[in-house]
């Protein structure tokens, strides 16, 4: 133990010099607060990356190296690490910032900074569409979530709907791009109703549900309260059934959590770790989900980790194809990559207004269902 | 109409939690006079602790209620005896301070021990709801209320029928009367602090179950507690009972009639136009000024 501390010290005392050896990739996660558990699984994932990465000797001849920090799931605090990894420690490129609303926190900072950052998990159309040419994003906007689902709204039946959405840029964004498609497929929009993101208890909006005309309620939020609601819907007798979306659900952690609960509820997902052979890329996939496993890791945290894992992927390729671990380098690099990722290849396609694109992948959307305490994918 | 029974059960059970979590800190900063901001820390201590006793050690969920009380009470006395008896007689604003700065490193501790990914408590209750006509409600959340009732009746009878009550009434009246008649001041703070924090740490116990237990879980709570407390007045037991109902019908029919998104907003817009109307709070005794 005395050891590891001298060593720890050691390196904090080092990291001044190391720094010159090895290159930094900045991210910025929440780590504390409501959406503690899904970032701390992108950490994870990354880390493995990384390791793999160094193992196989590194970029450009230099290992990389994680600069992480918590940004407690407040967009303020998002803002503010952006400012530090940048300012302070030297980052030429970050992988951030989880949630929607963090991630619109922290574009400004990468403006003003000319620094490119690839957003691994946030969902609202505004970030790719507004015009910030720093932004490189590997996850769904809800808009291709919502096109993914209009595929297969017919089979599932469905007459109308309700929508329960966290209160933030990501739920509001997925009711408006949902309710859209919705409508052009002459499906009913009924209730929209919200939640704090902190909430912990949902039964007034679940107790309107119970007596709208509505057979389906579509739920955007992550895992914590999306275990509080199968938990307090369940308790109120409400018996419609629910669809999630958002890619946050790690379902394991819900069949876990949330127990009987959670059977017959369905979520919109961007990974299949329960079936890596259906996966685009299967190899990769087993390797990621082996090496999950060999750290300890709790397997619900797949469907959450692998973004932060094809995200370090995707930004060590960018500063390989770069050259140099430049910010405008980078940023010009990054619409040259192709990485073959755990859910479909990444390339970037411009989005948004013209010479100002943001770039934006288009990956896999699955459509899983929970039937007794198992995952499986819903056949259409 | 069924949808407005829903909502009323509802009321019930929230009101219940909620008015837990204002009899502890009634106690403490409506009679103690201290501006409390370790309570939501203790909330979130007893919903560990139930996970600790049920899931690590293995014990049966009813132990591990009175398990979280004693342990509760237990830090309580230990942060009054470190951090506020030398403060005693000094100015609001430094325990105040002192008191922030427990609940930041409290909450970091919380952090480094647990980590920031929820948990979760089983508990021996059938998941199935109890159905009644067009109502439902979980078993648990039944227990629950049940078991906050018995809290506050025990909590009130203390205070008003036995004679560790009556003199921490009087201690905190008249510190110097109180002593001169022979009541062991120190004892008194120590011990008013104490029940308190078992109280936050009950309600943890109770509705970290009903819930997730994450580090965090803490900080809404106290904010809903304090509003409960200046709603049914300073130190008045009944007050905060009543306060808790209050607050839980407001978010209920806010929610369920006006807007979920504006849903904690509506307890509070209650407890500003208390402020305004009725500044000691609605249930607040009347006091003698000078």
């Amino acid at each position: 133990m005395r050891r590891t501390i001298k060593y720890v010290l050691a390196a904090a005392l080092l990291s001044g010099t190391a720094s010159a050896e090895t290159i930094k990739i900045g991210v910025n996660e929440p780590l504390t607060g409501a959406f503690a558990a899904s970032g701390t699984y992108v950490v994870n994932g990354a880390k493995i990356a990384a390791d793999e990465i160094n193992a196989k000797g590194g970029i450009l001849g230099k290992k990389i190296e994680l600069v992480i920090e918590d940004n407690k799931s407040n967009p303020t605090e998002a803002a503010a690490v952006a400012e530090k990894l940048i300012t302070s420690d030297k980052t030429p490129v970050l992988m951030g910032a989880w949630g929607s609303s963090l991630t619109l926190a922290v574009m400004p900072k990468l403006t003003e900074y000319e620094t490119p950052m690839l957003v691994e998990t946030s969902s609202s159309g505004k970030i790719t569409t507004s015009g910030n040419p720093y932004i490189f994003r590997i996850s769904p906007p809800s808009s291709v979530e919502a096109a993914a689902f209009k595929n297969i709204v017919d089979k599932l039946n469905l007459k109308k709907v309700d929508f329960l959405v966290i209160n933030n840029d990501w739920g509001r964004g997925t009711a408006d791009d949902f309710g859209r498609m919705f409508k052009e497929k002459g499906i009913g929009v009924g209730l929209v109703e919200t939640m704090d993101q902190g909430a912990q208890d949902m039964s007034a909006q679940l107790s309107k549900f119970k007596s709208s005309d509505s057979e389906t309620i579509i739920v955007t939020t992550s895992v914590d309260q999306l275990t509080l609601i199968f938990k307090q819907a369940a308790a109120l007798g409400l018996k419609k059934r629910i669809i999630t979306t958002g890619g946050s659900q790690n379902p394991d952690q819900i069949i876990a959590q949330a127990g009987a609960a959670a059977n017959g509820t369905m979520h919109l997902t961007t990974f299949l770790p329960w079936l890596p052979d259906k996966t685009p890329n299967p190899e990769a996939t087993n390797y990621f989900i082996s090496e999950w496993k060999k750290r300890g890791f709790d397997f619900a945290g797949c469907t959450e980790s692998f973004r932060g894992y094809d995200g370090i992927r995707t930004v060590a390729a960018a500063i390989e194809k770069a050259g140099k671990a430049e910010p405008a380098a980078i940023k010009a690099a990054f619409w040259d990559v192709k990485v073959k990722g755990l859910n479909g290849d990444i390339v970037f396609h411009k989005s948004g207004p013209e010479g100002k694109e943001s770039g934006q992948s288009q990956p896999n959307v699955y459509l899983i269902e929970i039937e007794d305490g198992k995952v499986g994918l819903k056949n259409l | 109409m069924s949808e407005f029974l829903q909502h009323l059960v509802n009321t019930l059970v929230l009101g219940g939690t909620y008015a837990l979590l204002g009899i502890g800190l009634t106690l403490i900063f409506g009679i103690m006079n201290v501006v409390n901001f370790t309570h939501g820390v203790l909330y979130t201590f007893g919903a560990y602790v139930m996970f600790i006793v049920v899931h690590q050690l293995g014990l049966n969920f009813f132990l591990a209620l009175p398990v979280a009380v004693v342990a509760g009470w237990i830090l309580g006395a230990v942060i009054e005896l470190t951090l506020l008896r030398p403060l005693r007689g000094s100015d609001i604003d430094t325990t105040m301070l002192v008191m922030i700065g427990a609940w930041i490193a409290m909450q970091s501790g919380a952090l480094w021990i647990w980590g920031g990914v929820a948990k979760s408590v089983a508990t021996p209750f059938p998941e199935a709801p109890l159905v009644l006509g067009p109502v439902s409600v979980s078993w648990l959340r039944l227990f629950v209320l049940a078991a906050a009732g018995l809290l506050i009746v025990v909590t009130y009878l203390l205070i008003n029928r036995t004679r560790l009550g009556c003199a921490m009434r009087a201690t905190f009246q008249d510190e110097d009367t109180a002593s001169l008649m022979g009541v062991n001041v120190d004892l008194i703070y120590t011990s008013t602090f104490a029940i308190g924090s078992s109280l936050a740490a009950a309600a943890g116990a109770l509705l970290g179950p009903v819930y997730v237990i994450s580090p965090q879980m803490g900080d809404l709570a106290a904010v809903k507690a304090f509003a409960i407390v200046i709603l049914g007045g300073l130190g008045n037991i009944t007050g905060a009972v009543i306060g808790g109902f209050i607050l839980a019908l407001a978010e209920e029919l806010g929610a369920g009639y006006v807007s979920s998104g504006y849903r904690d907003a509506m307890g509070f817009l209650i407890i500003i136009a208390v402020l305004i109307f009725k500044p000691t709070g609605l249930f607040a005794r009347s006091e003698r000024i000078g």
